[in-house]
């Protein structure tokens, strides 16, 4: 049937024609649909999918279905993988049964991450085949045949999608899904399944074989790798004049070429349509599907027919340095340009209009009336910007009625005055760093809050050290950061924003939920009794949106010698209803009462409140009662709407 | 040929079901569609973009500067700043609904949309301006700014929509109690902007 598919659906559906029959994954921006959307086929298929509670368990699980047969897929962003690198770097020497493929969402920009490292040099690192799709479409046909090759070649293989082919969306023919792949189960066999020195030093012989001769020449006939003439305005296909020019790509760059290139050759066309197309050579473009191990023959024959190239990529430049290490190998005289040679950009991600800059001037077509066109969108884009009005910034903010915002105010009321640290974790309540609440001092990585906040304590006992941390994160990489602050004896307040999701993410059950990817209601695992069993005194859970008792709280717990808690407990607004919790009316200001001293929206930053004619307004659309600005009002001119 | 749609706004207002419904409408017609969303951290109150291109002569998910046939803004500031995607012969479809950030709260800077529209009329050759707020009063319901504004894009030949298709993605996409009120959403949306 065609339907419209986004490319992590794609990825999904992808696995499911390969019959996987195991799904495993953390969430993590834009990893998170692929297995949301396995999920969704568990009763046609059959398939095995499940949150983990993080990357590093997700890999194990999957790896224990491997090794009885089964097709695993495991899935997660880039900084997941640095989670994940401790078992995905052992199985590598270990090897696999059944397929076994590990998508690994890249983010440049970035723009929902902490980092722009690139998963195409892990590949390198731990000897794993790379994939790196150019479109949904291509994720599709590449994840089938991703795990033909991750049995062919007995490892596990990375499929590196990035964000823009994660949230594209394409009109896709998807047929019917098979049932899962049929397994013959464990077979004990400890020379292969335990991992040795002795096993290890004969694997990596082998793996290294595989990787420097084998799969090279076997990925220089892929599919995916392919190289073409395009003309640029000349239609005849004459040869190609001196310098001959080549470009290198791929991932979502290559869609960007070609849009750039297929607009670069219109406005020649329409430029020379009455001069000599002569002036315009045609250029190479080598495509690159499978970074790693990097097709080396079919590269030579690209470089032998070309005199420069640019490589035009994201993030690190992998295909760059594979061109230059192939010039070098093979004596080749060829240039190659890119983001070391200062020609493209080193950091963020590409546009067809970076590309298409980086193009003009690579084929110099600038002078030749290509640069027509260019130049005049650039003046009109001048003339746009001379008496363009002022423009709202609209950085992300915490959601009108979001708990964390209580939290955060009722801590940094109690502790007002005190020499504190706040130290932050990834999730929403990363946006407690915006002003006015100020109230994220670090943020590194997942489950970084505790193991700091100890790491503060200890050079400054005097400093009021507190962390901060989701339901969610917690699960993912807080508990052993609790253990290692208790058993140190570190004091700290740990604040556990409790808000029963994984907000950021879009809303994914964790254990403290109660609910899993196969529909199962089982026992919600107990933050407050974990932290108790490790020693965590005192422990108080309390409703943030009251705000007296949260200070008291705060306070309390401050006092604590040793490692206290305070459990924030309150439902993200966006899954409140579906707890069964009642809407709320929303709030409105008294205008006759408020005396506009901008209390309310100095302290807090709620998106519902704004400032109109010298006095505060609510806007009822956005309000969801939440009444942390009537409790913070100085003349109790805010009041819940009958 | 293609025809290339930039919807933007606020996150939560709406912009996705809107890139759907045009999708699912031209994929009706058996024409290829490539899309792309905002999803994550920027949802929260920031700015969002959804491109969605129709046609087969394709390659990048997103509309390339000077390349979108319509813009359907649901707010005008986003316009404003959405504006160099537009072709020099393309239609916007804006509301005047301006959403306040919140940075702005802090600073006392408030927002018009006059200015905002001004300056949209002087740069684009077709606007086509819909008070959703009243419209969206008078029929009951916050929620149809999004089949508003298509319904007045209906009225331009630049769109290639059809009522027809646009009927059928609503029937398609839209809960069963929401249909009648969105089918009516996109017959005011026509009338407004006509």
């Amino acid at each position: 049937m065609r339907q419209m598919v986004m490319g992590n659906e794609a990825i999904a559906l992808g696995a499911l024609q390969a019959g996987v029959n195991v799904v495993t994954g953390y969430p993590g921006t834009p990893s998170t649909e692929i297995l949301e959307n396995c999920a969704k086929c568990r009763n046609e298929t059959g398939v095995y999918v499940e949150w983990s509670i993080n990357e590093k368990a997700a890999v194990e699980v999957a790896a224990g279905a491997s090794y009885s047969g089964a097709r695993t897929l495991v899935t997660m962003k880039q900084v997941g993988l640095n989670v994940a690198s401790d078992p995905v770097m052992c199985l590598s020497y270990v090897g696999i049964k059944g397929g076994m493929v590990i998508v690994v969402a890249d983010d440049p920009g970035p723009i929902s991450s902490q980092t722009e490292q690139d998963t195409r040099t892990f590949g390198g690192y731990s000897k794993l085949p790379v994939f790196d799709p150019s479109s949904p479409e291509e994720a599709y046909a590449m994840m089938i045949e991703a795990f033909d090759y991750s049995e062919k070649y007995n490892t596990p293989v990375i499929v590196r999608p990035t964000t823009r082919v994660c949230h594209a969306y394409a009109s896709m023919d998807i047929p019917e899904l098979p049932k899962a792949h049929k397994y013959d189960g464990f077979v004990k066999d400890t020379q292969r399944w335990v991992i040795f020195p002795r096993t290890s030093y004969a694997n990596h012989k082998r793996i290294f074989e595989r990787n420097t001769t084998i799969l090279p020449d076997d990925f220089s006939k892929s599919k995916y790798n392919f190289y073409r003439k395009l003309s640029l305005g000349d239609k005849t296909g004459k040869v190609m004049e001196t310098p001959r020019r080549g470009i290198i790509t791929g991932g979502i760059s290559y869609a960007y070429i070609c849009e750039a290139l297929s607009m670069l050759t219109s406005a020649a066309n329409k430029t020379n349509s009455r001069t000599d197309l002569k002036s315009v050579n045609p250029v190479l473009l080598l495509k690159v599907g499978t970074p790693y191990p990097f097709p080396e023959k079919q590269a030579v024959q690209f470089l032998k027919e070309v005199d420069e190239v640019i490589a035009i990529e994201e993030l690190d430049p992998v295909l760059e340095q594979e061109l230059i290490f192939v010039c070098g190998k093979y004596h080749l005289s060829t240039k190659i340009f890119g983001k070391l040679s200062g020609d493209v950009q080193c950091a963020g991600e590409n546009t067809v209009e970076s590309v298409k800059t980086v193009l003009n001037k690579y084929l110099k077509l600038s002078g030749e009336g290509v640069s027509a066109s260019e130049a005049e969108c650039s003046t009109e884009h001048n003339a746009l910007d001379s008496d363009k009005p002022d423009l709202p910034n609209r950085p992300p903010v915490l959601c009108a009625g979001c708990p964390h915002r209580a939290s955060f105010y009722a801590v940094k009321q109690a502790m007002k005055g005190k020499k504190t640290v706040f130290a932050g974790d990834i999730g929403c309540y990363t946006l407690g760093n915006a002003a006015p609440l100020d109230m994220t001092d670090t943020c590194l990585c997942m489950g970084a809050d505790i193991t700091m906040a100890q790491g503060f304590y200890h050079v400054d006992p005097e400093r009021h050290c507190f962390s901060f941390i989701g339901d969610s994160t917690f699960f993912a990489s807080g508990i052993t950061g609790v253990v290692n602050a208790v058993y140190n004896q570190s004091k700290q307040t740990i604040c556990i924003l409790d808000n029963s999701t994984t907000a950021m993410t879009g809303h994914q059950p964790h254990p403290g939920t109660g609910v899993t990817m196969m529909g199962d209601v089982v026992n919600k695992v107990s933050i407050t009794k974990i932290l108790e069993a490790v020693g965590v005194t005192p422990v108080i859970t309390i409703d943030p949106m009251d705000l007296d008792a949260s200070v008291m709280a705060v306070k309390a717990a401050d006092k604590a010698d040793g490692v206290s808690a305070i459990v924030f407990k309150s439902p993200c607004i966006y899954v409140a209803s579906k707890l069964g919790y009642e809407a709320k009316k929303s709030f409105a200001v008294d205008q006759s009462k408020c005396i506009g001293c901008k209390k309310c929206i100095t302290e807090l930053g709620c998106p519902a409140i704004v400032f109109k004619n010298g006095k505060a307004f609510i806007e009822s659309s956005q309000c969801v009662g939440c009444s942390i600005c009537a409790q913070v009002c100085p003349v109790n001119a805010i009041q819940r709407q009958a | 040929m293609n025809t290339n749609f930039l919807l933007c706004g606020v996150g939560g207002q709406g912009t996705v079901l809107a890139s759907r419904l045009i999708s699912t409408a031209a994929m009706a017609r058996g024409l290829d569609v490539h899309s792309a969303e905002t999803i994550g951290m920027a949802q929260r109150g920031g700015s969002v973009v959804s491109h969605v291109r129709i046609g087969d002569a394709v390659f990048s998910p997103l509309i390339p500067c000077g390349g979108a046939d319509v813009i359907i803004a649901f707010e005008p500031a986003e316009a404003v700043r959405c504006l160099p995607y537009l072709k020099k012969e393309g239609v916007i479809a804006v509301s005047t609904k301006v959403v306040q950030p919140t940075t702005a709260s802090l600073t006392g800077k408030v927002f018009e949309s006059e200015p905002m529209l001004d300056y949209l009329k002087q740069h684009a050759k077709k606007v086509i301006v819909i008070d959703t707020d009243a419209l969206c009063k008078k029929m009951g319901s916050s929620k149809i700014a999004n089949t508003l504004l298509l319904g007045a894009v209906l009225t331009v030949s630049e769109s290639s929509l059809s009522y027809d298709d646009l009927e059928g993605a609503i029937k398609q996409l839209v809960k069963p109690k929401f249909v009648d009120l969105n089918i009516k959403a996109i017959k005011a949306g026509q009338a407004a902007a006509r």
